[in-house]
């Protein structure tokens, strides 16, 4: 900006964003489950943007170094994995007695209960308060469910404003985009990008404006703590319900949690209903496992546990809305089951090699990474090959770097591979693609070795097209996707089995 | 010990200097090597792609090939891949089960008890890390993601590697970063396959190796088929390759100094 200008007048507008090299946001699409391209077409979008890949790389590794130092320092970190493992085993056998139980605890706390079976009952039924308290905003907490069932754009259609308290998340929604992480909703951004988004999108955006993350935070503070001072309600998500005595929790970072879940009137929370355990000596194991998996912190900064309400502190009146979009069908299955042990931290985004390159808005999904792979497909039940999110399943190299990662130990790769199965099989029976030919064609050669060593043995034709150099550089589809960038050895002279035998009689 | 040989399919048809060099150093090392000629491939391909169906026959055929392990024929077998090894302890029960075949996941559960990799079976059961092998060469080694979390061999290859004679080992920085092979992965994604390859590659090159050793002929396929095509000068190296020569007898395999047409 104009040096004269500064302490004077408001931050310049940079007025064409995309010349700042920032990719213009996502727009909130109609299904926050499904929405774009196929993976692999998504995918070469994000990585042909290197900005995008810069920004991701440095985050990702950064906080995956940040956990590894805080896993490292924990002599029984496998425990805590295998303790939160078994108690989810638990809570998904037993769900829907600890629902009812956590719905009566709630309810004789003074909290109201709603069920909602999808995203449009769950957006009536928060919509319908909202008109009854007459309000046309709302302060938001980050909360990954809202955005599974699009409600902000649920409300703006009628009329209301959510805002986005969460320092990331209000970048994502300034910025009119989609989050790309669901810890770190703008790790696709970097600092200079915050700051033209701010400069640009945030009304009372401070001149003074420089790209000092202390600087940015200050002025989203200063921005957000109107609103919290406003807002008559306040919308969350929960990490964890605790059934025994109907409590909710948030964990977060910024403070701007405490502020919505303390100050307004009235407090909706929307929960999906894999998100509980049974007793409050359980939420123990998770309280040390979620802020080492997801951001790498020995404890999050603040940690808000409520039930129900408590009269002259904090909100008067709590609502529960019980989320299921999807989930008791997902329960009903083998690999939907423990999906839903999920308890959101991260961890395998941070680590997945995939998610690095591509980043989050690929997998078309508000669920992406690893985890997005399996329980996006689930959620969606998308096993048909022209539903986009049936190549999610296939949108990894089973590298098993989120199964290590993860704190519940949700075996990742297995169920990739087991969806990989569901698909192909809902597939089968239709017209045969490049895929089904190919592996009907080699089962059989694979299955004997008399017919892999004639394989074997014809396959030295490749060593003409190899040429005098030994190396094929250059074939058409569908080998190209393999030889545009990798050359393929020609093969050997001589197969080993042909070696083998030579070798014996010499012997 | 007498010991049967899975061979793999792409180390038996694309691949033979990886067996070839395996036969060679466990018969150097006094131990009698079988070739059980049944045997064609583990079946990973096909589960990974999502055709359980078509990996059974492949499973199937396995299973009947190294059951006499199970008699006591073979003290063990041995596998020059990691990958295969996991797949053959992890995905042939699964595919078994998820088929109803019980009796067949039983068996080949059984027959993973007795399945080694390379350097598990040096170091785990035959009780070496030092392999008398010489090799006067810069070298760098990626452990593969199946190696490293499916297999779960651990530190056996650098142990294995650091006890070479002559050899100037270097590390690999980020070396637990996938390298983007994953099987059909890199065909299906191969944008996303191509670009993890190219971070795997950068730091191979700034280890100044002159050879990149791994113990998985697939991964080795991928990253020494983008280092040829950028020319790179690295060579890529299986680490029974590199463990079969001694000082006074150097190994060459024959496949990889043949010519063409023969
Ligand atoms: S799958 Fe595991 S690592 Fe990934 S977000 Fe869920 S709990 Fe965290």
């Amino acid at each position: 900006m104009c040096p004269s200008c500064a302490g004077h007048h408001k931050a310049q507008p940079v007025e064409d964003t995309t010349e700042l090299g920032w990719t213009p946001g996502v727009p909130e699409p109609e299904d926050p489950l499904r929405w774009g391209d196929k993976f692999p077409k998504g995918a070469a979008e994000n990585l042909r943007n290197t900005q995008l890949r810069r920004n991701l790389r440095y985050a990702t590794h950064k906080i995956r170094d940040k956990r590894n130092d805080r896993v490292a320092e924990m002599p029984d970190w496998e425990e805590l994995r295998d303790a939160a493992s078994a108690i989810k085993h638990q809570t998904m056998s037993n769900l829907p007695e600890l629902l009812e139980e956590m719905e009566r605890n709630v309810q004789a706390r003074g909290g109201i209960v709603h069920w909602a079976r999808d995203a449009k009952e769950a957006n009536e039924i928060i919509h319908q308060i909202l008109v009854e308290k007459q309000v046309d905003e709302v302060v938001k907490v980050k909360s990954m469910v809202t955005q599974e069932i699009g409600m902000n754009k649920y409300l703006a259609d009628r009329g209301i404003k959510a805002w986005e308290t969460d320092l990331a998340e209000m970048i994502v929604q300034l910025s009119e985009d989609m989050p790309s992480h669901i810890v770190v909703p703008a790790i696709h951004r970097n600092r200079a990008e915050i700051r033209a988004i701010f400069a640009n999108r945030m009304d009372d955006a401070p001149a003074d404006l420089s790209t000092d993350p202390r600087t940015l935070a200050m002025a989203a503070r200063a921005h957000l703590r109107k609103k919290f001072l406003s807002a008559k309600v306040a919308i969350s998500g929960s990490n964890m319900m605790i059934a025994e005595s109907g409590t909710l929790t948030v964990f977060e970072s910024e403070g701007n949690g405490r502020m919505c879940l303390t100050l307004p009137e009235t407090l909706i929370s929307v929960v999906g209903i894999e998100k509980m355990v049974p007793t409050f000596k359980d939420a123990e194991v998770f309280a040390q496992l979620l802020p080492r998996s997801a951001t790498g912190e020995r404890m999050n900064p603040y940690t808000t546990f409520w039930t129900g309400v408590t009269e002259g502190d904090g909100p008067q009146e709590f609502h529960l809305v019980l989320l299921d979009n999807g989930r008791s069908k997902a329960l009903a299955d083998e690999i939907g089951r423990e999906a839903l042990h999920c308890i959101r931290c991260g961890a395998c985004m941070n680590v997945c090699p995939v998610y690095e390159h591509v980043g989050g808005h690929a997998y078309g999904s508000v669920y992406p990474g690893p985890i997005g792979a399996i329980l996006t497909p689930q959620l969606t039940d998308s096993m048909d090959r022209h539903d986009p999110n049936s190549a999610l399943p296939f949108a990894s190299s089973l590298c098993g770097a989120c199964y290590e990662a993860c704190p519940v130990k949700i075996d990742i790769p297995t169920n990739l591979v087991r969806l990989r199965q569901r698909v192909t099989d809902a597939n089968r029976g239709g017209i045969p693609d490049m895929w089904d030919v190919a592996m009907a064609a080699t089962s059989p050669v694979m299955a004997s070795g008399k017919a892999f060593d004639a394989a074997g043995r014809a396959a030295k034709l490749g060593r003409i097209v190899a040429g005098k150099k030994q190396r094929i550089g250059a074939l058409p589809y569908p080998a190209s996707m393999w030889t545009g960038a990798r050359d393929i050895p020609a093969p050997p002279a001589q197969n080993f089995r042909q070696w083998w035998k030579k070798h014996e009689e010499e012997k | 010990m007498k010991i049967a040989l899975f061979a793999t399919c792409i180390g038996d048809a694309q691949f033979p200097q990886a067996p070839q060099a395996t036969v060679h150093l466990l018969e150097r090392l006094g131990h009698e090597v079988v070739f059980p000629q049944s045997q064609a491939c583990c079946g990973q391909m096909h589960v990974n792609t999502g055709y359980f169906k078509e990996a059974l026959p492949i499973i199937e055929n396995h299973v009947r090939t190294f059951e006499p392990v199970l008699d006591g024929e073979w003290d063990a077998i041995v596998v020059p891949s990691g990958s295969c090894t996991g797949s053959i302890r992890h995905q042939q029960k699964l595919v078994a089960d998820d088929a109803g075949r019980t009796e067949l996941g039983k068996k080949a559960q059984a027959i993973a008890g007795k399945t080694y990799e390379l350097s598990e079976l040096l170091v785990d059961v035959l009780g070496l890390e030092d392999v008398g092998a010489y090799f006067p060469h810069r070298v760098t080694y990626h452990p593969t993601c199946h190696s490293m979390r499916v297999a779960k061999v651990g530190d056996k290859p650098y142990r294995l590697l650091q006890n070479v004679e002559g050899i100037d080992f270097v590390p690999l920085p980020e070396e637990k970063s996938c390298c983007g092979f994953g099987g059909t992965f890199a065909m299906k994604n191969s944008g996303t396959s191509t670009a993890m390859l190219a971070d795997k590659m950068t730091n191979i090159a700034s280890t100044k190796a002159e050879i990149l050793c791994a113990g998985d002929y697939s991964c080795l396929m991928h990253i020494g088929g983008g280092l040829s095509r950028i020319r790179a000068g690295i060579r890529v190296m299986h680490l029974a390759e590199i463990l079969a020569g001694t000082k006074d007898e150097p190994w060459v395999s024959p496949s990889t100094n043949t010519t063409l047409g023969v």
